[in-house]
């Protein structure tokens, strides 16, 4: 389909397409992106292959290092009949992998004031009763790129266990991928959003020393201090700072 | 798995763990910190800031005369998306009291602020999806000053020396003094922090920090604050009217000199749309996709830079803008993951920079220009470091010394995105160390604000990373989550204050015709236009096959490195 340039371009390997190795070293696989194949450097990530490709991304691409859920992709391997999936800023390219980007998840964020739920099985009951649907099929498990255990965490949340909900939901990335399996179309990325928000407003521990900071400065307790900072010369500022101690 | 080539280097590293592990033990630094003399050294010579084409002369704008880092330069002198005159401002396309521009940390605060304090409305637009943001993809932490032994005044010096004394006080002050007040903000809206057993908020140590002041939600820090404000956000959706994939390309001006609102570019539609609205807030973070001296970069795709070239042409002035920061820790190997982010935590928690004969070169936690320029002197200067199979080089982070410190599993427990993005390629951190190098991590200065987030423009306010005089020209870790959580709540208040009473005059973009003149007048001649928007990585002969079409005119908006004739100064 495309034809390759003479060994004269950068890598596009890294998902940043900027790396330093010549292609004249790389090896090459074939890969369907959307049904059409290309050929692109098998050592590539599956968001380098694609614009290496040629694709500008629009929806598709993020933080590119794992964090935002953006690049969520589907794909099948030869000869598998298995629907795989993964972020394709952190997946690898397959000889003979054909994908597709899902560029968005619908789902209906349920709109609540904080203030006004409990931290129990109650909130889940109002905002997400889909949760009550799940049957325990596992596959929202099975399609998390994270390696999370999200079926867990839904019974957790039929449970009302919020403190596990957060626990096992704390590294979503937010990118759909077991909502979109989930035959029961539960929604689970945002029931661990707000279990999350529900621990931490209302579940933790509070902090003693920080209501105490957070009051001292209300009352002025540094503003000598700061006064006598923000009139110091460079100099004395910086015998101050070479001179402080270390924790 | 690393190369067999590296094997021997690796039982070097091995070697010298006992006895490092016996210094990390004690209470003393495990090497000793440079002094104000050997700082200055390191940096003039290694710092990549002091290399002779890092900076050259802006000819336009505000800060015309002044030299400033070549690639912004390079954005500066270029032209608009739009021409005034096909532009109709006479009947705006929507209405709001305050524009933000950008749906990342500060944005968010600053929308949530403005209509809790004042009643006010908002229209949030964001180049990509809300949160597609470096605040979201903070790992390590953020300082605020909470602990006993700790005080505001104190993170007040830490980070004014760290910036190299160079930092506006006013606005350091801001930072440290709300820094209290923001966790409690935060925790309020359900922000999950890292505990001790009593409640008490666990602290680390970062680069530059004489007290432990880093909180942290596991090595997911950003993604915890970012979920819950943008979650906060869209329970008021009467209030806060979120535009996704709709970045702002231009300011609107009145005809009083007051900032009225933006022109947004819709990126899958590519129209055009006017937003007038009493107050603009420009939170569209820094620049990092600009690929500074040809670094890698740590950010996130969409960071180049928008709005500084926005409000420079609208007349703003820049500060610091010859200052970039590099991490002293981007990845260095696997090469699909080089550039990427390698937590300051990892120092705080016991990692030592090592050199490929597992010896220790410099203090872990020095401020990271300092860090970053000793890292790279040991690889340019002391043939220190270790060569990958793609042409890079680095240096190894020895990971394994955090669970011999802390006990087994704390690597897995609090760094959960590190192992993760490593296992992948049979690396586990917590018994190999991890080879790095420095990466493209933030822009050090920006829109020159003062502590109220006001620019020299009525109606226009900056927040977060965009901003500059704050940090100086060197940021310490965890100092940037505090900011756009500081400056985006200050943002709130008072561009929310200001829509109040303000009544605006008639709508113009005389500015972009004057800045258009300025640039034909200082004989600037370029093909490049502004906001870039989104950078292009297709390969050379893709890029010459597309750009067959002429006028630069590209798909999906992407200018960056796609010009046929590229006239940047960069490496």
């Amino acid at each position: 389909m495309k034809s390759m340039p003479a060994g004269t371009t950068k890598s596009p390997s890294s998902s940043q397409g900027d790396g330093k190795q010549s292609l004249a070293e790389q090896k090459l696989i074939t890969i369907y992106i959307m049904g059409k194949a290309y050929e692109v450097p098998a050592e590539a990530t599956i968001m380098g292959a694609i614009e290496y490709a040629g694709h500008q991304i629009i929806r598709g691409a993020g933080c590119r290092e794992g964090y935002c859920g953006a690049c969520a992709t589907i794909y099948r391997l030869p000869g598998d009949y298995k629907i795989l999936t993964g972020l394709a800023c952190m997946t690898l390219v397959e000889e003979g992998m054909s994908l597709a980007q899902v560029p968005y998840v619908p789902a209906e964020k349920a709109i609540y004031d904080i203030e006004k739920l409990k931290p129990n099985v109650s909130a889940i009951e109002q905002m997400y009763p889909t949760v009550f649907r799940c049957v325990a099929c596992n596959t929202c498990t099975k399609s998390c790129p994270q390696g999370l255990q999200v079926m867990d965490y839904v019974q957790a949340a039929k449970r009302g266990d919020i403190a596990m909900v957060m626990d096992l939901s704390f590294d979503c990335v937010v990118c759909g991928l077991c909502m979109l399996r989930c035959p029961a179309e539960i929604t689970q990325p945002l029931v661990g959003i707000l279990a999350k928000r529900l621990y931490g407003r209302y579940l933790r521990k509070d902090s003693p020393e920080l209501a105490v900071r957070v009051k001292a400065v209300e009352d002025g307790a540094y503003d000598d201090e700061y006064a006598k900072l923000m009139s110091m010369s460079r100099d004395a500022l910086s015998k101050l700072y070479y001179a402080r101690d270390s924790e | 798995m690393y190369p067999e080539y590296m094997a021997e280097s690796l039982r070097k590293v091995a070697q010298t763990r006992p006895k490092r592990l016996e210094l990390a033990r004690k209470p003393d630094p495990v090497y000793p910190p440079m002094n104000a003399e050997e700082r200055r050294a390191v940096l003039e010579g290694f710092h990549p800031d002091f290399e002779s084409s890092a900076r050259r002369v802006v000819r336009v704008g505000p800060n015309r005369g002044e030299s400033l880092t070549t690639e912004v330069s390079d954005l500066l002198e270029s032209h608009s998306w739009l021409r005034s005159e096909q532009v109709d401002l006479k009947s705006p396309d929507f209405e709001t009291d305050l524009l933000i521009i950008g749906g990342g940390g500060a944005g968010c605060n600053a929308a949530l602020v403005a209509m809790k304090e004042h009643g006010m409305r908002s229209i949030i637009a964001t180049k990509l999806r809300m949160g597609d943001a470096n605040s979201m993809m903070s790992q390590g932490g953020m300082q605020a000053a909470v602990s006993r032994t700790d005080s505001p005044t104190r993170h007040y010096l830490d980070a004014i020396g760290g910036g190299h004394f160079e930092n506006k006080p006013e606005l350091v002050r801001a930072l440290t003094e709300d820094g209290p007040g923001v966790v409690k903000w935060l925790e309020d809206l359900g922000v999950v922090w890292d505990k001790e057993q009593d409640g008490s908020m666990k602290t680390m140590h970062g680069g530059g920090t004489s007290r432990k002041r880093m909180l942290s939600c596991r090595d997911y820090t950003g993604a915890m604050i970012m979920r819950t404000l943008m979650d906060e956000v869209r329970n008021h959706p009467d209030m806060i009217d979120i535009k996704e994939f709709m970045p702002a390309v231009e300011l609107i001006m009145d005809d009083k000199g007051r900032c009225a609102g933006a022109i947004l570019y819709d990126m899958e539609s590519e129209e055009f749309f006017t937003v007038k609205a009493k107050s603009t807030l420009i939170a569209t973070g820094g620049y990092g996709r600009l690929h500074i001296r040809g670094f890698d970069t740590t950010n996130h795709y969409g960071a180049t830079g928008d709005g500084l070239v926005m409000a420079y042409r609208a007349g703003a002035k820049l500060m610091y803008m010859d200052s970039v920061q590099y991490h002293p820790t981007g990845v260095s190997f696997p090469e699909q993951i080089a550039g990427f982010l390698v937590t300051e935590a990892i120092r705080g928690a016991g990692g030592q920079p090592l050199n490929k004969e597992g010896e220790l070169f410099v203090y872990p936690r020095e401020p990271r220009d300092i860090e970053a320029a000793a890292i790279i002197r040991e690889c340019a200067q002391n043939g220190g470091g270790i060569p990958t199979p793609s042409g890079r080089v680095g240096v190894w982070l020895d990971s394994p010394l955090i669970d011999m410190l802390h006990g087994g599993g704390y690597t897995d427990k609090h760094f959960p995105a590190m192992y993760r993005q490593f296992i992948r390629y049979g690396i586990d951190i917590a018994k190999l160390p991890m080879l790095i190098y420095p990466s493209l991590h933030y822009q050090n200065g920006g829109i020159e604000i003062n502590e109220r987030c006001e620019t020299d423009i009525p109606g226009l306010y900056v927040a977060g990373e965009a901003t500059g005089g704050l940090h100086g020209r060197n940021r310490l870790m965890g100092n940037s989550v505090l900011d756009y959580n500081v400056f985006g709540r200050r943002a709130g208040r008072y561009a929310g204050e200001y829509a109040k009473t303000v009544k605006l005059g008639k709508l113009s973009l005389a500015h972009l015709d004057s800045y258009e003149k300025e640039l034909a007048d200082a004989g600037v001649q370029t093909d490049l236009v502004t906001p870039i928007l989104l950078p292009s990585y297709a390969p050379k002969d893709v890029k010459k096959r597309q750009l067959v079409r002429g006028g630069n005119a590209l798909p999906g908006a992407s200018v960056l490195n796609n010009r046929l004739f590229d006239e940047s100064h960069g490496a």
